[in-house]
């Protein structure tokens, strides 16, 4: 289908390219080298998990990729564009189709759930009427899977989980191509969990997402995740199904997924 | 970056070759919302199908759109006829789809008398909640005389370090141009009856009875009440003022009573190094423009210098001390959980504590001139 190959977002043409393409990222803390050379692509359609351990730089990636922190060196393109470039245009274009979710939503606090989805929405479209803003935010809160009242209520009065829920309805707003989340299913209960993880499948099936996901929870990498890359040793160990990554022979690969946690996320699936 | 100029808009045209089919194209995406409107409402009555297989992209807006054109025409959505790749979305999308009007906010007479009402009240909580948590803080403060060990002795001194030594150069310089001010101010007005060396005097009283303690109090209320606001709030919204609690520990040992008294020692200390730069102020514009010697200016100031004037302005500083310390606290401890609130507070605590301190202040001056002092 034509459709899926000549892909164009606001008049940029992707066609076949992969949506994120990251070669030879080094990012530094003072002393502490994270990224020594990292390539990663993210492919049109597909769900990648991102694992690794603590502190090898999950996040720093993502911030990398988001322009959120500047690298000090690497290429990165980003929906067919340079994803380092401070050009307004091609910045505008990169957010307007990116949405993010933070690891507790980071929604506003000083608004209601409604409102923060409608920030999005009034930024870009001022000239969308209020009524079918309000309905679209509605729309994205019902998605996300809340229910309609939480509409007017302020973050501060939602559990952890409904947070994530209105964050992933604010990063939907604009129906962007590319999501970013950031351990979405962490400090949720299994079921929540469980859930999330189906509301994500779900979601990325009926919009066309393209998910860069970062997480800790095995559960999650078997049950959506098409790839998954790992981040070890200041590299990109490997990004392929869960399945070939049980047999790399990397010590940290095979304690997480071949510890008794992993087997039993395999068992489970 | 490559632009293509094929954005097609939205279209939807009745089919000539069959009767009351719509068919629809281009794109139905949030970027052409208004165009999207516009279609639909041109679109010609007497339609039974609508068919979008021609739509080269649809987003949730452009199903939201159909979707309320189908409940205005009273349109069955079962013969809305979308592409294969195009059916999830809608599915989804119909699923979770209601009508649901907005609420509307009342904006009139009635709510402006309500926020009115709601403001007195919640001013009254707030001059009950200082004058409990004074004698809150009273109570833990003798306390700590039966149980010495509950005094936190290191926090007290750091405390100290930041309200006092940290404000001392601001204080002494702004102090020092005050005085300079009012020497000159005096010198203006004394030099027409030839008395430019009273001068001495009002400097001397100015600075000793209310301008030492008053810019002192005035400076930390606006520097140190808004930090404890600040630090104490943060605690608060990141729930450590809960752990405090549940360890057993109690916020008011903890982050109250190292601060109040870090303020009550420091604050005196800050007045007289206040009140010694505003009578060196004073000095500088004599000696530099008013032709009093520094000579004469010192053994003038120690002839007339009076004790009571020193008496009136160290009283009121612990009282200040205590007043800016506790407005803070509280501020902080009343912080709820959003970024909003910790702002509000925090001016709240500053434009408070300022208010106090002036407001006290003018009655102390009152006091005194009645009791001839």
């Amino acid at each position: 289908m034509p459709a899926a190959t000549m892909q164009t977002l606001d008049g940029v043409v992707i066609g076949d390219a992969p949506l994120i393409r990251v070669r030879g990222l080094v990012n530094r803390f003072g002393d502490q080298l994270v990224h020594d050379g990292v390539d990663l692509d993210v492919r049109r359609g597909e769900i990648l998990g991102v694992v690794g351990g603590s502190g090898t730089g999950k996040s720093v990636l993502m911030r990398s990729i988001l322009a959120l922190r500047s690298p000090e060196a690497g290429e990165i393109r980003l929906l067919g564009v340079d994803g380092r470039s401070r050009d307004p245009v091609q910045r505008r274009h990169i957010e307007r189709n990116t949405g993010v979710l933070f690891q507790d939503g980071a929604l506003f606090s000083s608004l209601t759930v409604g409102e923060n989805v409608q920030v999005p929405l009034k930024e870009y479209y001022p000239e969308l009427p209020d009524s079918l803003r309000y309905e679209l935010a509605l729309l994205k809160i019902k998605l996300a899977g809340l229910p309609a009242d939480a509409l007017d209520k302020l973050p501060s009065q939602l559990s952890g989980g409904m947070r994530k829920r209105a964050g992933l309805a604010r990063a939907l707003a604009l129906d962007p191509p590319l999501l970013f989340l950031d351990e979405p299913t962490a400090g949720l209960d299994p079921i929540g969990a469980a859930a999330f993880d189906e509301l994500i499948r779900n979601l990325q099936q009926a919009l066309g997402l393209t998910v860069f996901l970062i997480t800790h929870d095995l559960d999650t990498l078997y049950a959506i995740c098409d790839r998954v890359a790992v981040l070890a040793d200041r590299k990109l160990l490997a990004a392929a199904p869960v399945a070939e990554l049980e047999t790399l022979d990397h010590p940290w690969v095979q304690e997480y997924f071949n510890g008794p946690r992993g087997r039993a996320a395999r068992e489970a699936t | 970056m490559s632009v293509a100029p094929n954005h097609h808009p939205p279209a939807a045209a009745a089919d000539p070759a069959e009767p009351g089919t719509l068919r629809l194209s281009g794109r139905w995406t949030l970027r052409f919302a208004n165009e999207i409107g516009e279609a639909l409402r041109a679109s010609p009555d007497g339609i039974v199908r609508v068919d979008a297989r021609a739509v080269e992209r649809i987003d949730t807006l452009g199903v939201l759109q159909l979707l309320r054109h189908a409940d205005r025409r009273k349109l069955d959505f079962d013969h809305f006829e979308f592409r294969d790749d195009q059916k999830s979305l809608i599915a989804a999308i119909e699923d979770v789809h209601d009508e649901r009007p907005k609420p509307e906010r009342d904006t009139g007479f009635k709510a402006a008398l309500g926020r009115l009402g709601h403001a007195v009240v919640d001013n009254g909580r707030e001059v009950a909640a200082l004058v409990a948590f004074h004698g809150e803080l009273l109570v833990k403060l003798l306390r700590l005389f039966k149980e010495p060990s509950r005094f936190r002795l290191t926090s007290t001194v750091h405390h100290m370090e930041q309200v006092g030594l940290d404000s001392a150069p601001l204080v002494a310089l702004l102090s020092f141009m005050v005085g300079a001010v009012i020497a000159f101010l005096g010198a203006m007005v004394l030099r027409d009856f030839g008395a430019t060396i009273f001068v001495v005097e009002l400097v001397n009283a100015a600075f000793l009875r209310e301008f030492g303690v008053l810019l002192t109090a005035i400076l930390l209320a606006g520097r140190t009440a808004s930090a404890f606001t600040a630090q104490i709030g943060m605690m608060v919204n990141r729930e450590e003022v809960d752990a405090i609690r549940v360890l057993g520990l109690d916020p008011v040992d903890l982050l109250v009573i190292p601060r109040v008294l870090a303020l009550l020692a420091m604050l005196p200390l800050l007045t007289f190094i206040a009140m010694i730069a505003g009578l060196a102020g004073g000095m500088a514009v004599g000696a530099f423009t008013l032709d009093i010697p520094a000579v004469a200016y010192f053994a003038r100031m120690q002839e007339m210098m009076e004790t009571r004037h020193f008496v009136v302005g160290m009283v009121k500083a612990p009282v200040f001390a205590v007043l800016i310390a506790l407005i803070g606290c509280l501020e902080g401890l009343q912080v709820a959980g959003t970024a909003q609130s910790l702002g509000e507070r925090t001016t709240s605590s500053v434009v408070q504590s300022i208010s106090m301190v002036i407001v006290i202040d003018a009655l102390a001056a009152l006091w005194f001139m009645e009791m001839d002092y």
